[in-house]
């Protein structure tokens, strides 16, 4: 029934806090309710597992590396690249593009919107054509 | 001070702390040289003599003294100065009005004007805006920039939109009704052309950019599902 697990090396999203939209290593578990965690760019530290969403990334690391070594482990299992091209990870980086556009790029959506159906369109009515004829 | 480069003085007694000194008051007298002052002037420190106080023209008291005391207004040492403009608002950003005929438009600015309010033209073939005058809290500042260089701007200022004064002459009631009919509604030629050589130069610009045009051709609104707080502009 389960099948992310919380064990070190196991990445998971912050989805709550100061860290928000992080991605972060599960590092050691300190007790029930929480975990250290560590990423590249910030300090080691504890979170709450709550504040934590799991994903489908393991690394493969020690309990409680270095951070030269966490760096190594995660460029050698790829976690950047594998999470960018997750559906999962390719859906917060839409959202946040959504999120910065400015209201020139928001005008020019429109019209790529509007030129995309009306090509959808006239497809649409040639196939219709066809099956009707 | 002569006009010459001369670097910037250092303070003499930088603070340690907010009201504590580096130099003691002996320290400093020497540092500021007050012993080689009085050296040159032979053991004291030079005085002018006071300039004679010129005399104050005898004043007569006053004939009549206010029944009441008669308050003096406060002393005001405030001076008008324009409206500070957002530091988003440089000249060609466009600008999205709010309020008023033109709600809605997105538009080119130009400058502030010394009133404070921020000269702006559609350009008038693009959307219908002609050059004019808008105050700062009724437009919202997009990050999109057009570039004005090849604008000149200069002549433009709060007189240049006043309402015409117009001479009262003394007629009689037929003049009169015809003389209204005519200044009405027309707007003189050289404002059109003021016009159309402030917009020359900024299609040009404005048509290199793709879609830039059909941008400030389009009206703003708020559509199903755009938060006003979230939204970047």
């Amino acid at each position: 029934p389960f099948k992310r697990y919380v064990e070190i090396g196991r990445i998971a999203l912050v989805n709550y806090g100061k860290d928000y939209g992080k991605l972060v290593v599960i590092v050691d578990v300190i007790d029930q309710n929480r975990a250290l965690v560590d990423a590249p760019d910030m300090v080691r530290g504890q979170m709450n597992f709550k504040r934590l969403t799991l994903t489908d990334i393991k690394i493969d690391i020690k309990r409680v590396p270095n951070k030269k070594t966490l760096i190594a482990a995660m460029e050698a299992a790829d976690v950047k690249n594998k999470w960018e091209n997750s559906s999962w990870g390719r859906k917060l980086i839409v959202q946040k593009k959504r999120a910065s556009l400015n209201d020139f790029d928001r005008f020019k959506i429109m019209l790529a919107k509007i030129k995309k159906a009306g090509v959808v369109r006239q497809e649409l009515a040639k196939l219709k054509k066809e099956a009707t004829a | 001070m002569a006009p010459q480069q001369r670097k910037p003085h250092v303070c003499r007694n930088p603070d340690l702390i907010r009201g504590v000194g580096k130099y003691s008051r002996s320290k400093m007298y020497h540092k500021r040289g007050l012993w080689a002052i009085k050296a040159k002037n032979g053991g004291a420190f030079p005085k002018h003599e006071k300039k004679a106080a010129a005399a104050a023209p005898a004043e007569k008291p006053p004939k009549f003294y206010p029944a009441d005391d008669v308050k003096k207004p406060l002393v005001n040492k405030r001076k008008a100065r324009p409206t500070k403009l957002r530091a988003s608002i440089t000249p060609g950003t466009v600008l999205i009005i709010l309020a008023g005929r033109f709600k809605g438009k997105r538009v080119v600015f130009l400058k502030q004007l010394t009133s404070g309010l921020l000269l702006v033209t559609g350009p008038f073939k693009i959307n219908g805006v002609p050059l004019r005058r808008v105050n700062q809290s009724y437009v919202i500042v997009t990050s999109t920039k057009v570039d004005v260089s090849a604008v000149n701007v200069e002549k433009f200022d709060d007189k240049y939109f006043g309402k015409k004064v117009e001479k009262k002459k003394k007629k009689g009631e037929g003049e009169f009704f015809e003389a209204e009919k005519e200044e009405k509604n027309v707007l003189p030629q050289d404002k059109k052309d003021d016009q159309k050589s402030v917009d020359a130069a900024l299609i040009q610009s404005i048509e290199a950019v793709p879609d830039l045009k059909s941008y400030l051709g389009a009206r703003f609104s708020l559509k199903a599902g755009m938060k006003p707080h979230e939204l970047v502009f």
